[in-house]
This record gives structure tokens, C-alpha cells and sequence, in this order.
């Protein structure tokens, strides 16, 4: 199936564009607007307003039409296999799965004083509207902030009976953050808690292939939400306890 | 700022109670308070000693200083700074260059007393002669360019990261009518325990908060002035570890608005509580000398909480911020109260929410400037719902007679505001503002409508919680998650090893000065 723009019929290809340009509004700003929608492959282009932004800089409003159009039968998309459950969705599982409230720890470790992947995780605003872990009702969570050294957070989550341990690395040179995560997991080891809480990893410079090398259960970089980490603790967690039923 | 005749029958009896009960909250923490000190409060004094610079690893004088006195920042700093300019007859700037090369003040014998008290008062003869010479300059403009004040004033926001394309985009906004410029903070600066010296190209999210950006953006908003005949507002982050050093900063360079919190940074950044209590008091002393407007943070209550659920929490909040800014000998008209509207669109009758809580926050808030914050948590990919939706924002805005309007963005939670979403939006505002000027006299309320019934709820809701939180003290209140529904140890968060209990023979003579100014001083 070929399909194109509909704007007030079949196959018409209307476009609606907004842009500024870095010129001084006037009718030779306008000309050169419709001369640039006609550049991007636009045909009948109508510039229908012009707003002075300052001296230097013109807001436009067009609208052009297109031949250019695309075969939906040839659009391949695979749907996400793994999906992540939303806040609600984890908050709703722990309820039905575990009946309790999970408790989860975060620092950033190390040198590193570089909070703003440990908050965007874990602090009650979130990142990016979606809330951190804070403002879920079914976890107990605390951020227990930067430069935590890695005792310090183990000793923590043994006190607390932690359920998940995040770690965050962001700032990072001559791949020191290795060497500090490296650190985690051979103090976790002889404080026999891998195995036992889940032990998860994020940061810009990380992702779940060197998580996995280094021997974590996880690793979150960019682009990680609560929401992801807390799918993830959620199923990892129910399906360890049912593996050992 | 006209006070207004309640016109939703708010009982004045229960409006008392409520400011009773927050100063009964805020005493104890204001014992607290002044009993102690905090490294930034040390290192804000220095800095309106004269302490600047940085040195080659980009440790800033005032941290190298700190650094040197540690455990002595008890007793305060500044007598080593001080008696370092007697003892080397430096000036400020020659001494800075010596710090900045590793020389150690603190280890030089302490010379007469008086000759340091002497010194002292010359550098605060400076001190003041600065911050009055602002305030003076700031207040000819406004009185010049009276008749072009607008209410509410239009406060919008610069993010790009690099302040040379902020000024660009902030000289367009205020030829385009835009009254307040806020400068976004590059991510993370909050909980920086320094703050960075220079100019800032590459922020992430925003530019650091420094010195010499505030001057770059005050002098690019300066021509503006001059050549619209409007004064500009400038407008910065007075939050996190370092808040009375950029108080101290602002105060220097003319900033005109500082979004400043009692709770915010406790709260939302996990700042250690005594250390955030004691920095704001200093922090706002120093705005208040500057006349310095405060915004505060209530709107963050509602982007974590529900708006309708949460609505008195913003205005305990409020009542909070009143009086700790109150015990600083701030003066109502410098006190930004903030509020947002954040109810969920899908809500019935939420506008009628929205108007009630704004006109009820005017109505016990008669001379504060208020400010006011658009709609974010709910605001979607969707930028034509989003203008809408930033219409009726608008519309409560000038309905209520808000002091101060953030104004909204179709593209919030797409990207950083683009030239042209922040010329829509001013043009938005000032639309709905034109054609509605005499709307809030001409309006009167149903005595048991809607809106009456929910500002009087709220109001209720409001006291009963401010009696609880007074019942277990601010600090447990916090510790248990009263507020936000988070809870922060008083022991935990950032900051706290920076807390001192001032020795017995303390002395800060920028404090002394600023308590004399400001008429607070306990004889």
C-alpha cells in the first residue's frame, strides 16, 4: 500500500512546517522561507505567516505539498519482545508476587560525585517525567548519594536486608570505573551477598554485556528509566523465587 | 500588589492560626540556625570580602581557603583572610593570586585584633557601597520605566548550555515582551560543593552558575533595558550545597530573582537538613540586603505528588517559606512564593482547581509576588494540546493576579525551549493577559460554589497538617516523609560533614553587617 500526507484529500501530501530562520523578517525573508520549503521537495508552498523573532531571527508557519510518499507493505518494525512494565504494572507485581515492599539501595561509588544517573533512577522526580523508584509505593528505596565507598553500601544493604544493590558510574577516567566496579563485586563476594540481593549496574560508559562480564545481573546505560530497572529487579527477583520452590 | 477582598470567604481566624503554627514550626530549627555555620557560609563571606579566583585545577580561592582552616571554620574564616591583607598589605585581588599559588593563610600568627576589625570594616564600606550602588541602579530603571511593568510579569527561561547563545536567545525573548530571564543551571551544579569560576560554553542542560556569566547575561540584558526602556529581571539558582555563595555572587552582579527554598534541596536533591536550614538563612539574608526577589520550590510538591491530593502541602510550604524568609527581615514584597498548575488534564472541573488554589494562595498572600509555574507533568509530545492547555494556565494566571508568570512551552518534555516556542508563548500570555486586563475586579464567586468549597478545604486540610508537623518538629516531619511523601534522615544527605557549631568566639563580620542592615541582630 502506497501512502502519502492526507490533509483535505486522498493522496494530497499537505505538509504543516514551523521554523525560524536566522534573517531579519521582512519580504525577502519571506521569499527565501518559501524558496527553502520548495529546497526541501515541497510543491505549491504557501508561507502563511512571518513573525520577527528579534533583528536576527524570523518564525515561519508553511505548508507545501509532497510527491514524495512510501510503501507501508515494506515498513518492517519488530514490536518490543522484553516490555517493560510501567510503574503501576511493577508496584501491582510486587503486590501480587511478593506481598511485601521491596527494598532497593543506590550510590554512586567510588571517586565519582556525579549523581544525575543515580537520582534520575532513584530520586522521587525521576528523570524526565518518569518518576524514580522513590515514588513507587511497593519499594523501600534509599540513594544513598555519591562517593559512597563500596563497604559503605554493602554494609547498608546487608543491614537493610536489601532486596537489589544499584551501582552508578558516570564520571570516568582511564577506565577507573571498571577498576571500582570490579572492587563491588569481589567485596560482594566475600561478603556472600551475590546470589542472594541483586546486584545491578549503570552509567553512560556501561551496558548489560559488561555487566555480565564483570558479574553483575544487569547494566543500564543511557536512556534508562525507573520503569527499566525495576522491570528488571521485579523479574529477576520472582523468577529466582519460584526456581526455588 | 493591591491587597484583594476575599472573594472566596476564606476564614481570616484560620489564616492566623495557620502563620501561627508555621512560626511555631520554624522556631526551633531557627535555634538551630543560629548556633551554627557552614562551610559556604564561610566561603560566601570570604567571597564578599573580596576571596575570588581559582587556581590551575580549577579549585576556586574560597575552597582553597576553606580547605587551609577546616576544623578552625568553627571560629570563622574570615579573620585569616582578613588578617592576611593586614599582615602582606595585599590588596583583595593581589592576595587571591598569592592563594591561588598555594599560599596557606592559615598559618600566619594573627595579628592586633583591632587591626583586623579595622580592615574588616574598610572591605564592608566596599561591600556596601556595591550592593546599595545595585539596588540603587536597579531601582531608578523600574522607577523610569514604570509604565511598562507588566502584571504579571513575563518570566521565561534560557537553557542552550552555552551562555554566549543564551544571550542571544534571552535578548530576543525580552524585545519580545518577556520581563524575567531565568538562566538554567547546568545538570548537577546543586550538589557541586564548589562553585565553578568562569565562563560556561559547554553546560549540560544549562550553564553553571558563575560570576562571570551572571555578568556576561547582566550586561547582555542591560542593553535591552536601555534600548526597549524596560528593566529585565535576571534571574539564577540560589539551591544546593553552595546557596549562599551564589546569594553572594547575585548580590555583586545585580541579579534581579533567585529561586531560593527553604526545604527544596533537603527534599528533592538530598541535601542534609541542618546544612540546607542553616544555608538558606544566610543565603537570604544576603538577598534580602540585595533586594533580591526569592522564588521558592512548592511547585516541585505537585510534579511528585498528586496535584489535588498534595494541593495543601504547597500551601504549608508557602506559610513555611514565609516565615523563614520573614526571620531574615525579608519584606513581603520580595518573597516569591510558588505554586503551580499541574492538576491532571483528564480531571473534571480541574481548571476550577487550578483557579480556586491560585486566587486562594493571592488572597492569603496579598503582597507577595507571587509565581506562578505552567503546566509540565502533564504536558506530552502533543505541543498543540500543550498550547492549550498553556492558555488556560495563562488565563489563571491574569484571573488571579499572579506576580510573576513562568510561562509555559508547547515542547516541554520534548527538548529545551527552541526561539520560536518561547515567541509563541510569550505571545500567548500577553493575548490572554490584553483581553482580559479588568477580569479579576469584575469577578465574584457563588458563596458555596465549586471554588469557594475547595480553597476553604484546602485551607482546612492545610492547618491540620501544619498541626501535625509542628506536633513531631519540622526535623522528624522530614525524617518521615511528611512532606513529598520522602523521607530524609537528619543525619543523611549531602553536606552535612560542612556543618559547624559556632565556638564561642566566632566572627564573621559580613554576618554582623548584613543582621545590622537587615534590623535583626539579637542585642
Amino acid at each position: 500500500m502506497f501512502i502519502k500526507p492526507y490533509g483535505d484529500t486522498s493522496n494530497d501530501g499537505a505538509v504543516q512546517l514551523s521554523f525560524t530562520l536566522p534573517i531579519k523578517n521582512c519580504g525577502r525573508a519571506k521569499e527565501a522561507a518559501r524558496l527553502y520549503v520548495q529546497k526541501l521537495g515541497f510543491q505549491k508552498v504557501d508561507v502563511v505567516h512571518a513573525a520577527p523573532l528579534s533583528e536576527e531571527f524570523t518564525f515561519f508557519v508553511a505548508y507545501g505539498k509532497t510527491e514524495t510518499g512510501i510503501d507501508y507493505d515494506k515498513v518492517e518494525y519488530a514490536e518490543a519482545v522484553d516490555k517493560y512494565l510501567s510503574m503501576d504494572e511493577v508496584n501491582e507485581f510486587i503486590r501480587t508476587h511478593f506481598k511485601r515492599k521491596l527494598v532497593i539501595v543506590g550510590a554512586c561509588t567510588g571517586t565519582d560525585a556525579h549523581t544525575v544517573g543515580i537520582d534520575a533512577i532513584m530520586n522521587m522526580k525521576g528523570y524526565n517525567h518518569h518518576f524514580g523508584l522513590e515514588r513507587y509505593p511497593m519499594i523501600e528505596a534509599l540513594n544513598m548519594g555519591s562517593q559512597v565507598p563500596n563497604e559503605k553500601i554493602l554494609a547498608k544493604a546487608k543491614e537493610l536486608k536489601a532486596d537489589a544493590v544499584l551501582v552508578s558510574q558516570i564520571v570516568t577516567q582511564k577506565d577507573v570505573h571498571i577498576k571500582n566496579l570490579t572492587e563491588f563485586i569481589e567485596l560482594a563476594e566475600a561478603e556472600k551477598v551475590r546470589g542472594k540481593m541483586l546486584l545491578v549496574m549503570g552509567g553512560p560508559r556501561v551496558n548489560n554485556k559488561l555487566a555480565k562480564e564483570l558479574g553483575y545481573d544487569a547494566g543500564f546505560g543511557t536512556g534508562t528509566y525507573a520503569e527499566h530497572v525495576a522491570t528488571f529487579v521485579v523479574k529477576k527477583l520472582y523468577e529466582r523465587l519460584t526456581s526455588r520452590k | 500588589m493591591t491587597p484583594v477582598k476575599s472573594k472566596l470567604g476564606l476564614s481570616k481566624a484560620k489564616i492566623t492560626k495557620a502563620r501561627r503554627l508555621a512560626a511555631g514550626i520554624t522556631a526551633p530549627v531557627q535555634d538551630f540556625i543560629d548556633k551554627h555555620t557552614t562551610v559556604t557560609i564561610e566561603r560566601a563571606t570570604l567571597r564578599l570580602l573580596g576571596a575570588d579566583g581559582a587556581n590551575s585545577d580549577g579549585v576556586p580561592v574560597p575552597n582553597l581557603i576553606a580547605q587551609q582552616c577546616a576544623g578552625r571554620l568553627a571560629g570563622g574564616a574570615s579573620v585569616f583572610y582578613v588578617n592576611a591583607l593586614v599582615k602582606l598589605s595585599k590588596t583583595p585581588a593581589q592576595l587571591n593570586a598569592e592563594i591561588e599559588k598555594g599560599l596557606d593563610i592559615s598559618g600566619l600568627e594573627l595579628t592586633d585584633r583591632r587591626h583586623i576589625q579595622k580592615k574588616a570594616d574598610e572591605l564592608l564600606r566596599d561591600l556596601d557601597a556595591r550592593i546599595t550602588g545595585n539596588v540603587a541602579h536597579r531601582n531608578a530603571k523600574l522607577k523610569a520605566y514604570k509604565d511598562k511593568i507588566k502584571s504579571p510579569q513575563i518570566y521565561v527561561i534560557v537553557a542552550t548550555g552555552n551562555i554566549y547563545e543564551d544571550v542571544k536567545q534571552a535578548q530576543a525573548a525580552a524585545l519580545e515582551g518577556a520581563d524575567i530571564i531565568a538562566v538554567i543551571r547546568t545538570t548537577g551544579q546543586s550538589l557541586l560543593d564548589y562553585v565553578p569560576y568562569g565562563a560556561t560554553t559547554e553546560g549540560f542542560g544549562g550553564t553553571y552558575a558563575t560570576q562571570e556569566n551572571f555578568r556576561i547575561m547582566r550586561k547582555a540584558l542591560d542593553e535591552v533595558v536601555d534600548k526597549e526602556g524596560r528593566y529585565i529581571k535576571l534571574v539564577n539558582y540560589c539551591s544546593g550545597l553552595c546557596m549562599p555563595e551564589i546569594a553572594a555572587m547575585g548580590a555583586m552582579e545585580r541579579l534581579d530573582m533567585m529561586l531560593n527554598d527553604s526545604m527544596y534541596g533537603i527534599l528533592f536533591r538530598d541535601i542534609n537538613m541542618y546544612r540546607t536550614f542553616t544555608d538558606q538563612f544566610f543565603s537570604r539574608m544576603i538577598n534580602t540586603a540585595a533586594d533580591i526577589i526569592i522564588n521558592t520550590g512548592e511547585d516541585n510538591y505537585l510534579t511528585t505528588s498528586d496535584a489535588v491530593e498534595k494541593a495543601h502541602t504547597v500551601l504549608a510550604s508557602q506559610l513555611i517559606n514565609e516565615k523563614f524568609a520573614a526571620n531574615t527581615g525579608m519584606p513581603n514584597r520580595l518573597m516569591g512564593l510558588g505554586h503551580a498548575f499541574e492538576i491532571n488534564p483528564e480531571f473534571k472541573n480541574g481548571f476550577l482547581y487550578e483557579y480556586a488554589q491560585a486566587l486562594m494562595a493571592r488572597e492569603i498572600f496579598p503582597e507577595h509576588p507571587l509565581k506562578y509555574m505552567p503546566p509540565t507533568k502533564f504536558m506530552t509530545g502533543d505541543i498543540f494540546k500543550g498550547f492549550a492547555m498553556n492558555t488556560l494556565f495563562n488565563f489563571v494566571c491574569k484571573a488571579t493576579g499572579q506576580g510573576i508568570a513562568l510561562l509555559g512551552m508547547l515542547t516541554e518534555a520534548i527538548h529545551t525551549p527552541y526561539l520560536q516556542d518561547r515567541h509563541l508563548a510569550i505571545e500567548n500570555a500577553l493575548y490572554v493577559h490584553n483581553t482580559m486586563e479588568g477580569f479579576m475586579d469584575d469577578i465574584e464567586f457563588k458563596k458555596d460554589g465549586i471554588m469557594a468549597r475547595r480553597a476553604r478545604q484546602v485551607l482546612d486540610e492545610t492547618t491540620d497538617f501544619l498541626s501535625d508537623v509542628k506536633k513531631h518538629g519540622l526535623f522528624t516531619a522530614i525524617e518521615t516523609g511528611m512532606f513529598a511523601e520522602i523521607k530524609r534522615p537528619r543525619d543523611g544527605g549531602k553536606g552535612l560533614d560542612g556543618v559547624y557549631e559556632k565556638t564561642p568566639d566566632y566572627w564573621n563580620p559580613v554576618e554582623t553587617y548584613l543582621k545590622k542592615k537587615l534590623k535583626i541582630a539579637k542585642s
